[in-house]
């Protein structure tokens, strides 16, 4: 026997490891400037006029203001909105590691709006109570999909996109209940649910002016490292990540991948619900009861949790930049461009992430080629 | 040497060929001659290279050197579409064949006779009965090939080659999936084939059957051409060195059994089938004892898998008991059975035994992460003791890797795989170990390896359970055989006392156990 | 009661257009979760045509250029999903989610482009069609009759006969079953599955179209098409991939999402003064019930989303 065949190399495990984060990371990059320059390209064929500076504002966002403390203000609102994107995109990469394509965030971050805002400006609960209803409203969502593939085979994500619009209808029909006399949308929190209006944790003297960001935007870094923790270090992360990759062995090995599917699904829907309650109980942003589409808030999540290479620590930076590049969006001459150019550009990165796999075989196949002429 | 006439006499040459896959040399410098109406066997060990020759032959690859002729000219095999047009036609080991379509329409697959596009199936019909009727190929054209038995699922693949007018017939291990009778049905119908001019080559691991239909044997080991011998002059000894590159004893030394108490036992068991209506494990009852192997053993599909499946926990069962060390354990979960000592080394390692995205520590914990040693009480994972469980498992069973631990399983190879398995589930000191075609798609040192650990199991007084296809391995390795046909326990057999054609009338079905017995 | 009838016709000739779109990339080995964004993009292709053809152009000659134009569309967009899939082997729910996303951003940008173009103050995203739509439709006794329920029929008739009865279904349907073997007797897979996928491009484009002509106001196109792409993919595997089953289902889907557009015109169902939204739900939700109750054994080509790749076999 070999027995010194089999005593590992510490130091070459390391610079792999290296060399895989590197290779995300260089293929994230990749797929934003790709896809912000195919992007740019699109733009050219439908209006060549102003097509570059439509794509430099969406790049600049909060940049283009002159003044440091409207940067700073407009800063905040980006961050504002990041929070509850960040958590959309967890819900979304969370699922996918477990081998689940949760495209339903989109309908549990909506039932979470309808369960926070209800309990909000009906019940008048305090904010924490408030957050935990969403959560728990965007599980149970979660769950109705975990359930039908459990137990029926049914696609989750068929059953997600039929469930984000039931959710959708039965939402605007339960804020209804809560909305203003005069427009489609619910009462602002600061008339009527004081209460729930998230603590700002001194992030207000931060961004001067920004009345919206506080404590949402700690906790999601926060979930964001424990989510990483759960995932890489724990019993419970190596049986879900075990069910993702072979869910015949985890099942052989006396797992319970059906309850692991439920309980993933539960988890990322309390992700997704606890997004909606990291923007609505800021008082940023009031519902429309006559939206007639899902809220762009959950595919973002999934351009995000890609382009952040299923990491959850990258999936931070990624659903900073997807936030940012969308509220650049609302910067562009409306004159010639309306503001889903940002869509666009986040559309075209998804599908630019569909290729990772590849342009990772490819980064490798140059990597190892250099390393074996030196 | 050459001579120019010799060569006109060839169906086809291939010569001096070399194909090479990432980091391996597959086929090197390979020359295979197979001359017009002969039956000529290509043996040699898993991973010797068969298979990728038959695909450059097949233009399913192509060859990096070395040329192929047909009838003395060179010719360019660049599809399966070339290979058809030359004549060549082959049966797979896994047939390729489209279980939802009729016999009829994956015979014509591929050259379909039509008319504007629109499918003319009647004269196909015609000529397929024919030829059916011509080679004594019994098949029904109208039934779906989720229906047929193997048997009549590979005279469909015969068919659809004679249907294509081929004149080279490769078969690639055909006997694999065969009962010992159906297998000498396959024999004759190859010299049928033979003295109706077809050229034949026969692509095997098993020395009898070479030795019984092949005019010529060619051999390669380890990608590289050994040689090749006539039939008539060579013995079963000879040839196996030739394959082996050694003297092989496939005896598997063992002494005696002494059998202790029941550990597994049986009762009743009957377990539905996913694919059709009847049950797949009909009323069966058996004990295992600690300190023996029972194998069972039977035809592929015969009700093995869900049986194992209903005995592991994987699938419920209908009704019946299951008794593990006195304990009933019949509703037990997965979990539970393999914490009260079942031990399961699965049929298939890729879709049931590995995680192949992990590394081979965290396969090798697959089974016991959750026990203290590995997990602390907060749930986190104790990576330094697992590393260390790890290593020793490596060490203890020689599973060879290029990183050690922390390998990606999937890039390891099958033999290294499947030991990573077997040390997985023996050193869980089970009661009972499972072991399902433990051997499967292994060259003979690593089923050396495996057959020794078995009986190693079985002298330390566990119980050993093991199913198998292989008839070697059923005559060899176990202490009883219980024979299934059909989802039932058709027969019990000493295999010291009785002979493969016993075996085999079993295994197909033509004899059974009388009742009182 | 006639209204009811009529919409429900129209929404199940939508539901087996994008249905058979599903079925014929499916068969091949392909799972299309992109339809929602061909649909948009046929639809875009289709309302632009007939936004820049005269409104007084004879009907046949609308119609004919109105269907090219949405399923050249159709066809053009699945190339993304084909090329992705099938030669760069990319995961076929992201490519098909992206499609999705893009399809709308792409639609709506073009839409609101063309419509500051020509009027700098114009900022919504719907283009008018209103008089060129009627095109389509022959009021027959107060029943109106869309030129899109013939096609549906024409085309469920034709995928029927396509899969069943010739060389091209064989071979396609082999490809989605079992590659291999249909790699095996000289069957050119790649082909077949961009064969497979450029249809449901056609189908799905021609579907769009037929989507936004049947709202009554003209359409917005950031709306996107509202999940019916999927509604037709719960349809396909209620129909169990089969044309047949496949044409029933859509009758029993459209009847539903006929109801939430007519309830209010038919009295018993006002009386039973349910809210709208319940309406809304109302597809959608039978499509969840129904797939809870028939994808157990589900009858799916077996090598679907499985990329093909010639070295692994």
């Amino acid at each position: 026997m070999e027995k010194t065949k089999n005593i590992k190399n510490k130091n070459s495990d390391k610079s792999i490891l290296q060399n895989e984060g590197f290779q995300a990371l260089l293929a994230s990059l990749i797929c934003i400037l790709l896809g912000m320059f195919i992007g740019y390209i699109v733009l050219l064929f439908i209006n060549p006029r102003g097509a570059f500076g439509a794509i430099l504002a969406v790049a600049k966002n909060f940049f283009a203001y002159s003044s440091a403390s409207l940067k700073l203000k407009y800063l905040g609102n980006t961050l504002v909105k990041t929070a509850p994107l960040l958590m959309c995109s967890l819900s979304v990469l969370f699922a996918y590691k477990v081998g689940l394509f949760n495209i339903g965030v989109a309908g549990q971050y909506v039932v979470g709006t309808c369960a926070c805002l209800y309990a909000a400006l009906s019940l008048h609960w305090h904010w924490l109570p408030c957050m935990l209803l969403a959560m728990i409203a965007g599980a149970l969502w979660g769950v109705i999909s975990g359930l039908l593939k459990s137990y029926c085979n049914v696609n989750e994500v068929i059953s997600g996109i039929m469930l984000n619009w039931i959710g959708l209808y039965l939402t605007n029909m339960i804020l209804a209940g809560v909305k203003e006399e005069a427009s489609p949308y619910t009462f602002s929190l600061k008339s009527k649910g004081q209460k729930a209006l998230l603590p700002q944790m001194g992030l207000n003297k931060l961004f001067p002016g920004n009345t919206y960001i506080g404590i949402a935007l700690i906790l999601s870094i926060i979930i964001a490292v424990v989510i990483w923790v759960l995932l890489e270090k724990t019993k419970l992360g190596y049986e879900l990540k075990a069910t993702g990759y072979n869910k015949n062995a985890a099942k052989y090995a006396g797992m319970a991948e059906k309850r692991n599917v439920i309980l993933t699904l539960a988890i990322g829907g309390a992700l997704a619900g606890l997004a909606a309650s990291f923007l609505f109980q800021t008082g940023f942003e009031q519902w429309s009861t006559s939206q007639s589409s899902v809220p762009a808030m959950g595919f973002n999540g999934i351009a995000a949790a890609f382009l952040g290479g299923l990491n959850p620590i990258g999936t931070i930076f990624a659903a900073y930049f997807i936030q940012h590049i969308t509220n650049g969006g609302a910067n562009v001459d409306l004159k010639i461009y309306c503001s889903q150019i940002s869509d666009l550009i986040s559309a075209l990165i998804v599908y630019l992430c569909g290729f990772v796999g590849l342009m990772k075989y490819f980064l490798k196949k140059g990597l190892s080629k250099k390393g074996g002429t030196q | 040497m050459e001579n120019t006439n010799l060569e006109n006499s060839y169906a086809i040459e291939m010569l001096n060929i070399t194909k090479r896959f990432p980091g391996i040399i597959a086929n090197d410098n390979i020359t295979l001659q197979l001359k017009k109406g002969e039956i000529h066997a290509l043996l040699g060990e898993n991973g010797a290279g068969k298979s990728t020759l038959m695909s450059v032959l097949f233009g399913l690859y192509q060859p990096e050197e070395g040329i192929i002729k047909k009838n003395g000219k060179e010719v360019k095999i660049n599809n399966p579409n070339d290979a058809n047009d030359l004549g060549i036609g082959m049966v797979h080991q896994h047939f390729k064949l489209v279980e939802c379509f009729t016999v009829l329409d994956n015979i014509i697959l591929g050259v379909e006779p039509n008319k504007m596009g629109f499918l003319q199936k009647s004269a196909a019909r015609k000529k397929v009965l024919e030829l059916s009727e011509h080679y004594g190929l019994k098949i029904d054209p109208d039934a779906l090939i989720e229906d047929i038995t193997v048997g009549m699922q590979q005279r469909t693949e015969i068919l659809k080659m004679l249907y294509r007018d081929n004149e080279i017939l490769i078969f690639d291990e055909p006997t694999a999936v065969l009962t010992p009778q159906e297998i000498s049905e396959l024999m004759q119908i190859l010299k049928n084939l033979a003295k109706e001019g077809k050229s034949i080559l026969f692509i095997s691991h098993k020395l009898q059957e070479i030795m019984a239909v092949a005019d010529r044997c060619s051999v390669l080991r380890k990608g590289k051409y050994i040689g090749t011998v006539n039939t008539k002059d060579t013995t079963m000894a000879e040839l196996s060195s030739m394959m082996v590159g050694r003297d092989v004893n496939f005896h598997v030394e063992k002494k005696p059994a002494t059998p202790g108490e029941d550990i597994l036992k049986i009762e009743n068991l009957t377990v539905a089938s996913k694919v059709h209506n009847n049950n797949a494990v009909k009323n069966v009852s058996l004990n295992v004892r600690a300190g023996e192997i029972v194998c069972i053993a039977g035809i592929d599909g015969n009700g093995q898998t869900e049986f194992i499946h209903a005995l592991s926990g994987l699938e419920p069962a209908v009704s019946g008991k299951i008794t593990l060390c006195g304990e009933d354990i019949s509703k037990a979960s997965i979990r539970e059975r393999s914490l009260k000592g079942m031990s399961h080394i699965p049929e298939d390692r890729h879709k049931h035994g590995l995680v192949l995205d992990y590394s081979l520590e965290d396969n090798l914990v697959l089974q016991r992460y959750f026990e203290p040693e590995f997990t602390d009480k907060l749930g986190f994972l104790k990576r330094d003791n697992i590393r260390t469980y790890a290593e020793r498992l490596i060490d203890e069973y020689d599973v060879r890797s290029g990183q050690g631990a922390s390998t990606i399983t999937r890039s390891m190879s099958g033999g290294n795989q499947q030991k990573a398995i077997i040390a997985r589930e023996i050193d869980k000191a089970p009661n009972l170990l499972i072991a399902v075609q433990p051997t499967r798609g292994l060259d003979v040192g690593a089923i050396e390896f495996i057959h020794k650990q078995l009986v190693a199991q079985r002298d330390a007084g566990k119980a050993v359970l093991l199913v198998s296809l292989e008839l070697d391995e059923v005559m060899d390795v176990p202490d009883r055989i219980l024979v299934m046909y059909e989802g039932e326990i058709v027969g019990e057999l000493d295999p010291k006392t009785t002979t493969e054609e016993e075996l085999g009338l079993y295994m197909a079905g033509a004899k059974r156990k009388e009742e009182s017995e | 009661m006639l209204l009811l009838l009529q919409y429900t016709i129209l929404f199940a000739a939508i539901l087996t257009l994008v249905a058979l779109g599903g079925c014929f990339s499916e068969h091949s080995g392909v799972i299309n979760l992109g339809l929602e964004g061909i649909m948009v993009m046929g639809a875009l292709g289709g309302a632009l045509a007939m936004r820049f053809m005269s409104p007084n152009a004879s009907a046949i000659t609308i119609i004919v250029i109105v269907i090219l134009a949405s399923l050249a569309a159709g066809l053009i967009y699945s190339v993304l999903l084909a090329f992705a899939c099938i030669n760069l082997k990319a995961d076929q729910t992201i490519i098909g989610t992206a499609m999705n996303m893009l399809g709308v951003a792409a639609a709506t940008i073009i839409v609101k482009a063309i419509n500051t173009a020509s009027n700098p103050d114009d900022v919504s995203s719907n283009i008018e069609y209103g008089t060129q739509k009627k095109a389509f439709i022959v009021n027959i006794n107060g029943f109106e009759f869309s030129w899109f329920m013939a096609i549906a029929v024409i085309a469920l008739i034709a995928a029927y006969v396509v899969l069943y009865k010739t060389k091209f279904g064989l071979r396609l349907m082999a490809c989605g079953e079992h590659p291999q073997a249909a790699d095996s007797v000289g069957i050119n897979v790649y082909l077949m599955r961009w064969a497979g996928v450029l249809i449901s491009g056609v189908l799905g484009g021609l579907g769009g179209i037929c989507y936004i002509t049947a709202g009554v106001s003209e359409w917005k196109f950031e709306c996107g098409v509202a999940g019916f792409g999927f509604l037709a993919l719960a349809v396909m595997i209620f129909g169990q991939w089969k044309p047949t089953k496949i044409g029933l289902a859509a009758l029993l889907f459209g009847l539903f999402r006929a109801l939430s557009n007519v309830y209010a015109g038919i009295d018993f169902l006002k009386a039973l003064n349910i809210p709208s939204g319940i309406y809304n739900m109302l597809p959608y939700l039978i499509s969840l019930i129904v797939l809870a109750f028939t994808s157990g054994k589900s009858r799916a080509p077996k090598a679907e989303g499985i990329p093909y790749d010639k070295g692994t076999r």
